[in-house]
């Protein structure tokens, strides 16, 4: 630890031992009963449906629509078109904050990407909006479409990412390729992928008057949302109220606006009704963020004993025609190995596609694909075992800043998931390994990295008449269990048992938990509830300790401990009293406390913070056809302190199969004269079906972190990812010596 | 148009009054039955979360007419837990095998999933084989990856149904 | 999805009369006819539901010792049938290997046969394609075609036919039963599907209203249930078409190959039945040499239409593996994974 570094929190105290335990999920039983309601099953009376009509072509304009046919099927209301649509009170073309787009609500008749809206057909039924939409017959003039490297304008960039530098040095490079013995490159091209939550964007709209907004919707930041959407239609932030208790998964793509669902709230506001809007699954191919196009180039120096003296990352990243989302896969490199140099840089390519946006593990899903291909690359030009030079090449500290690590438990990572997976005697050489049916057996491995962002979140806790607790923050829960959790860290800091907490969220209209993103929404809204509830028992103490009646009497420089819904005196524990006896006595009803996502700034930036994990795949290939299965996938994984082991698990199992996804399936097919994408479904956008996994495992390797916050939790959601698409492209090239250079991998490139 | 069907869904005989041939079985059960448990992922038979029984058969109810099915059984999600008295509830043993395995993150394939579950458990062409219940539960996406606690889950229950078989027998 | 009148005949008469109207299509379970409404790619005015039409849903043994399927048998039926399995294996296990359970449960044998092409510009109402409007071109041809066909295809369209279950029918010599307003008649599987040439609109040999009512596997077929396989390759483990699959059936004279049946799947516009192979094979030593010959045979006339040349080198190394399983034995029980060339194969013989 560095002299000047700050001293580390104390630990953090615990009152009950709610925090570790492998809850199932609250929400457990709504969601296997059918009775937990997402957005499209709301159906309030006098419900209007709208469908989008979207555009066939990737550049041009819309010359003629025929709204009169589409008007004239029985059942359909209303056409909205750039001639009669509603105005907005913010011009869609200008941003708004930090994760606002441009967008396309039909503001003129230019088409910027295939799958964008010209047309809202509002309808009494679902069935007369669909083929209203299907009769306007649109006409347009096309503009040749920009679909690839050749015919993109390039650019460079003034930040990827969310307002990451597009371009980071560290050292001298050309100094550190001087003094390498070789130089390896890589060259790994990824394609478009599409979040496809399995439920499709959806939202009901309800007007009061012209000035109250009721959205029921998916949603990935409830209080940003409720603001952004305040602004475009004019009115105050406190008369939207967005309803968001359960999202069929976000991965990113529920936390940005988009123009279908403005559109489909602008006519709820015109034509005085609710409406409905869910977009088909193949209008998802467009208007609602992808993970955008990639083509990397790693070059590393390597000295005569295997260390990296230079690490250059270079990425040409695709966004759309109008508006920048780069995918910071060069970033990927910055925070993972030791190099005396490092240069991440990153081009920008404006092609006509929607915009891209976060997908699940942004820049560091497609920045660790290519950079573990290139570190097992180097570790052959070697001659070294992959983990040998992993371990080599281990960052002490974060290469580049120097700055220590807050807690790295990487070594443990790497030697309990080798342990577990077996990687010990692995040949080095590839193809030497079959198996019984005389199938070629590769293993390969990946490192997995995710930093620590922290969101600004608040939260309420309210300690009742019958010593129970409600505990409020307009989280979400998108899948990785926050209901669970984020009550769990409540009930902790209310030392109650988690049954007695009940725990309010998803609404826009409770204290702003911040995004449910970047993996850090469990330690922000966590920390909020953590203060607030530790703020109620301090009011609860003072009321206690300021009343002679009260066994916890004077108690209040000394101090109390809640535990089991009782506050103990921390000198004397057998002096105790119950939170209901209290409020009784006192005459109160209830005390509630607030609190908001804090922690020490200093620290922040004194300490580099990641989660860390190692990632070991198998997989067989046919030696004849091609075809690979992943066989198994063991991760193990050091993210501080873990909440509810059931649910961290499950989330890493997603992240891999995340990024099993990535390496073998995932990816838009697009016709490279029209822009068209041709595989717009779940079909033939193949992603893993539950035999595509016939083994995931995953380690909880324990970790403490005294810097990260207060609570010592890192985030889980994405780094699972990372990782897992390098281990299985590595494992591949284990088993039938083909190193590849695109993902997904196909079967043609291992005949 | 309007056409009259005779349906049971979940247990109730119903006298369904349409006027759309269009309307699938997925429209009608969402949008004018009120049983929103079944969920339009693809509207294309490419998911499964619109997975009912019908006949007692798992089928993707997206991709059937409701039009032609006048006389059909129907059991959707909202039918398979057993009335657990007042305010209670008796889970089905897929839908409890499912809370214990964690067999699901964001919860909207869970209906589609746990109905096909019991379409397979019926079926009988597992067995306790792990690769089988994978494969015979491929026609579910589950885009969290909750693939292994829904095996487990289903694994679970066809132990269970197995033991209590033996129980019976015995 | 256009608005359409929706008819239940009372009889096949009265099936027959409303289907030959233009604008007519019949309806079983609809689980490909809907994907294509729903959009746009097919936009009948009439739906004809033959799905209660009696006397379609058995599977009977004939009287030589062939069986006959009706029309409306489901996928998930047939492929249980435990008459099936025993002696005709490779026709569940190319069903159990297609779609999901759920549509398998719900698809009918007729439907199954009478399936459209996968081809993404099929589907696509923006694109152009002969096959759905004809005279317009074929987008596909320059488009993202790598899994198009290589055998039989035309420059007005490189589609595939994408059933499983056709490709182990055309090579068991299946017969289909048709009926409609001009009677009945009999055609081969092998010859109910046409190659593209100049009218890829034309799919089939039937005519306005005629209805598939059955189809009859003769005995000869049972002979090979001892060594046959089907093998499928795909993208994904389940749940996915065959990017190339293949049937064969072997029947064994000591170590010489008596009859040899051959045929791929995902390849052209029809279940592609490998004649050429077979005659090769017939009389050659069960060996693997013989069977490189025939993949190579069975693939001499193929070309790529476009980027998808690896599917003929796939195909090839798919047919010799086929035959190589099938002269292994077909497996005792049926495969977890279904056609999946990762199901373990024990080469026990098949206790026909």
């Amino acid at each position: 630890m560095p002299l000047d570094s700050p001293a580390p929190i104390a630990p953090y105290p615990r009152h009950g031992s709610n925090s570790g335990q492998p809850l199932t999920r609250r929400d457990g039983e709504l969601k296997v009963t059918g009775r937990a309601t997402y957005a499209a099953d709301n159906h309030p009376a006098d419900l209007l449906y709208a469908v989008t009509a979207v555009s066939s072509i990737a550049r041009g304009r819309v010359t003629a629509l025929d709204v009169a046919a589409a008007k004239a099927h029985p059942g359909v209301v209303e056409v909205f078109t750039p001639a009669n649509r509603p105005p907005l009170a913010h011009d869609p073309d200008v941003k708004l904050g930090m994760f606002g787009f441009r967008i396309e609500v039909l503001q003129d008749d230019g088409v910027r990407y295939v799958n964008q809206p010209i047309a809202l057909v509002v309808a009494e039924t679902l069935e007369a909006a669909v083929e209203g939409a299907a009769l306007l017959n649109q006409q347009y003039e096309a503009q040749p479409a920009r679909t690839g490297l050749d015919d993109g304008e390039r650019y460079a960039p003034a930040a990827v990412g969310v307002g990451a530098p597009a371009h980071t040095a560290y050292g001298d490079l050309d100094a550190g390729f001087a003094a390498a013995d070789q130089i390896v490159e890589t060259d790994i091209t990824t394609p478009a992928q599409f979040h496809n939550a399995m439920e499709p964007h959806s939202v009901v709209a309800q007007w009061d008057g012209d000035d109250h907004l009721t959205l029921d919707m998916g949603n990935q930041a409830l209080v940003m949302s409720r603001d952004a959407y305040a602004v475009y239609f004019g009115i105050p932030a406190q008369n939207v109220l967005i309803r968001s208790p359960f999202l069929g998964g976000g991965f990113g793509s529920k936390a940005i606006l988009n123009g279908p669902q403005i559109l489909a709230i602008l006519a709820a506001r015109q034509l005085k009704r609710p409406v409905k809007l869910a977009l088909s699954r193949a209008q998802m191919y467009g208007p609602v963020g992808h993970r955008g196009r990639t083509w990397q180039r790693l070059r590393l120096g390597l000295d005569g004993e295997g260390r990296i003296t230079a690490l250059h990352h270079q990425s040409t990243a695709a966004t759309s025609s109008f508006e920048d989302f780069l995918e910071p896969a060069a970033s990927a490199s910055l925070h993972a190995y030791a190099s005396p140099a490092i240069l991440a840089e990153t081009q920008g390519l404006r092609l006509d596609t929607g915009t891209p946006g976060p997908m699940r593990a942004p820049g560091e899903a497609s920045g660790s694909a290519a950079l573990e291909v290139a570190i097992d690359a180097a570790a052959d030009a070697c001659g070294m075992d992959p983990l040998e030079f992993r371990l080599l090449n281990y960052a002490e500290t974060e290469p580049g800043t120097g700055r220590p690590y807050s807690s790295k438990a990487l070594r443990e990572c790497y030697s309990e998931g080798a342990k577990r997976f077996g990687w010990a005697g692995r040949p080095l050489q590839p193809r030497q390994m079959r198996d019984e049916n005389g199938m070629l057996v590769g293993w390969g491995m990946g490192t997995a990295l995710f930093p620590c962002p922290h969101f600004p979140a608040e939260a309420r806790a309210t300690l009742r008449a019958d010593g129970t607790a409600l505990v409020e923050t307009a989280g979400v829960d998108m899948g990785q269990g926050a209901w669970t959790a984020l009550a769990q860290i409540a009930a902790e800091a209310l030392g109650l048992d988690p049954e007695q907490v009940e725990f309010r969220s998803g609404v826009s209209d409770l204290p702003d938990a911040g995004v449910a993103g970047g993996s850090g929404h469990t330690a922000s809204a966590g920390l909020a509830l953590h203060n607030a509830g530790e703020d109620a028992i301090a009011r609860l103490a003072e009321l206690a300790g300021a009343d002679p009646a009260s066994p916890l009497f004077g108690a209040g420089n000394i101090g109390v401990v809640a535990r089991a819904g009782r506050l103990h005196r921390r000198d004397d524990e057998g002096r105790s009293e119950s939170y209901a006896d209290i409020l009784a006595r006192t005459g109160k009803s209830m005390v509630v406390g607030t609190g908001r996502m804090a922690r020490d700034d200093a620290a922040a930036q004194a300490w580099a913070m990641y989660s860390n994990g190692a990632v070991f795949a198998e997989v067989k290939v046919d030696p004849d056809l091609g075809v690979v299965r992943v066989t198994r996938l063991v991760g193990a994984f050091a993210a501080g302190r873990i909440i509810n082991p059931r649910l961290v698990r499950s989330q890493y199992y997603g992240g891999m199969i995340w990024g099993l996804s990535f390496a073998l399936h995932e990816a838009a097919q697009t016709d490279r004269r029209t822009g068209r994408i041709m595989n717009a479904d779940l079909s033939e956008y193949r992603v893993p079906v539950n035999a595509d996994v016939p083994s995931v495992e995953a380690i909880l390797v324990p970790e403490e972190d005294r810097y990260v916050n207060p609570l010592g939790i890192k985030g889980v959601g994405e780094i699972g990812v990372t990782g897992t698409v390098g281990a299985i492209a590595n494992a591949v090239r284990h088993a039938t010596g083909v190193r590849v250079s695109r993902f997904p991998i196909r079967i043609e490139d291992l005949l | 148009m309007s056409l009259s069907l005779r349906l049971d869904i979940n247990g109730e005989p119903r006298i369904v009054e349409i006027d759309d041939p269009r309307i699938t079985l997925l429209d009608l059960l969402r949008e004018r039955l009120a049983l929103t448990g079944a969920k339009k992922g693809c509207d294309r038979g490419q998911c499964g979360a619109c997975t009912v029984l019908v006949d007692g058969r798992r089928i993707n109810s997206c991709l059937t007419l409701a039009v032609s099915l006048d006389g059909a059984e129907i059991t959707t999600i909202e039918g398979l837990a057993g009335d657990g008295g007042v305010g209670g509830e008796r889970l089905h043993p897929v839908q409890a095998a499912f809370i214990r395995h964690d067999g699901f993150q964001c919860g909207f394939c869970t209906p589609g999933q746990i109905m096909s579950a019991v379409g397979l458990l019926a079926e009988g062409h597992a067995g306790a084989d792990p690769e089988r219940v994978r494969e015979l539960m491929s026609g579910n996406l589950c885009r969290c990856g909750a693939y292994r606690g829904i095996t487990e889950a289903v694994l679970d229950a066809i132990a269970a149904e197995a033991g209590a078989a033996r129980e019976d027998a015995a | 999805m256009n608005r359409f009148d929706y008819i239940r005949p009372a009889s096949a008469a009265e099936a027959f009369a409303e289907a030959a109207r233009p604008g007519s299509a019949y309806l079983a379970a609809g689980t490909n006819l809907l994907d294509l409404m729903k959009g746009g790619a097919a936009r009948p005015d009439r739906l004809v539901d033959i799905s209660r039409l009696p006397g379609l849903d058995r599977i009977e043994t004939l009287a030589d010792g062939g069986v006959r399927i009706g029309a409306l048998v489901r996928n998930a039926d047939l492929a249980y049938d435990a008459g099936i399995q025993r002696r005709f294996p490779a026709v569940s296990e190319a069903l159990l290997s297609g779609a999901s359970p759920q549509l398998r449960n719900a698809a009918t044998l007729g439907g199954n046969l009478l399936q459209r092409t996968r081809c993404p510009y099929f589907y696509d109402v923006a694109s152009a394609c002969n096959r759905r409007t004809p005279g317009s071109g074929c987008d596909a041809l320059h488009g993202e075609n790598r899994l198009h066909a290589v055998l039989g295809w035309s420059e007005h369209c490189i589609a595939t036919h994408p059933s499983d279950l056709c490709v182990p029918l055309v090579g068991l010599d299946a017969v289909v039963e048709l009926e409609g307003p001009g009677g009945a008649r009999e055609v081969q599987l092998e010859a109910l599907h046409c190659l593209p040439g100049a009218t890829p609109e034309r799919e089939t040999v039937l005519a306005p209203g005629e209805l598939i009512v059955a189809v009859r596997l003769p005995p000869q077929g049972a002979g090979l249930a001892a060594h046959s396989r089907y093998l499928k390759v795909r993208e994904r483990t389940s749940f996915a078409f065959a990017v190339v699959s293949a049937f064969a059936g072997l029947e064994l004279d000591g170590g010489t190959i008596r009859t040899a049946r051959v045929a791929l799947g995902g390849v052209a516009a029809r279940p592609w039945r490998a004649r050429t192979a077979e005659a090769a094979l017939e009389g050659a030593p069960a060996s693997p040499d013989s069977f490189a010959r025939a993949a190579e045979i069975a693939l001499a006339d193929a070309h790529p239409s476009g980027e998808n040349g690896f599917k003929i080198a796939l195909a090839r190394r798919l047919i010799v593996r086929a035959l190589k399983d099938a002269l292994a034995g077909t497996p005792e029980a049926p495969a977890a994974l279904p056609a999946s060339p990762f199901a373990p194969h024990p080469g026990a013989d098949h206790a026909a």
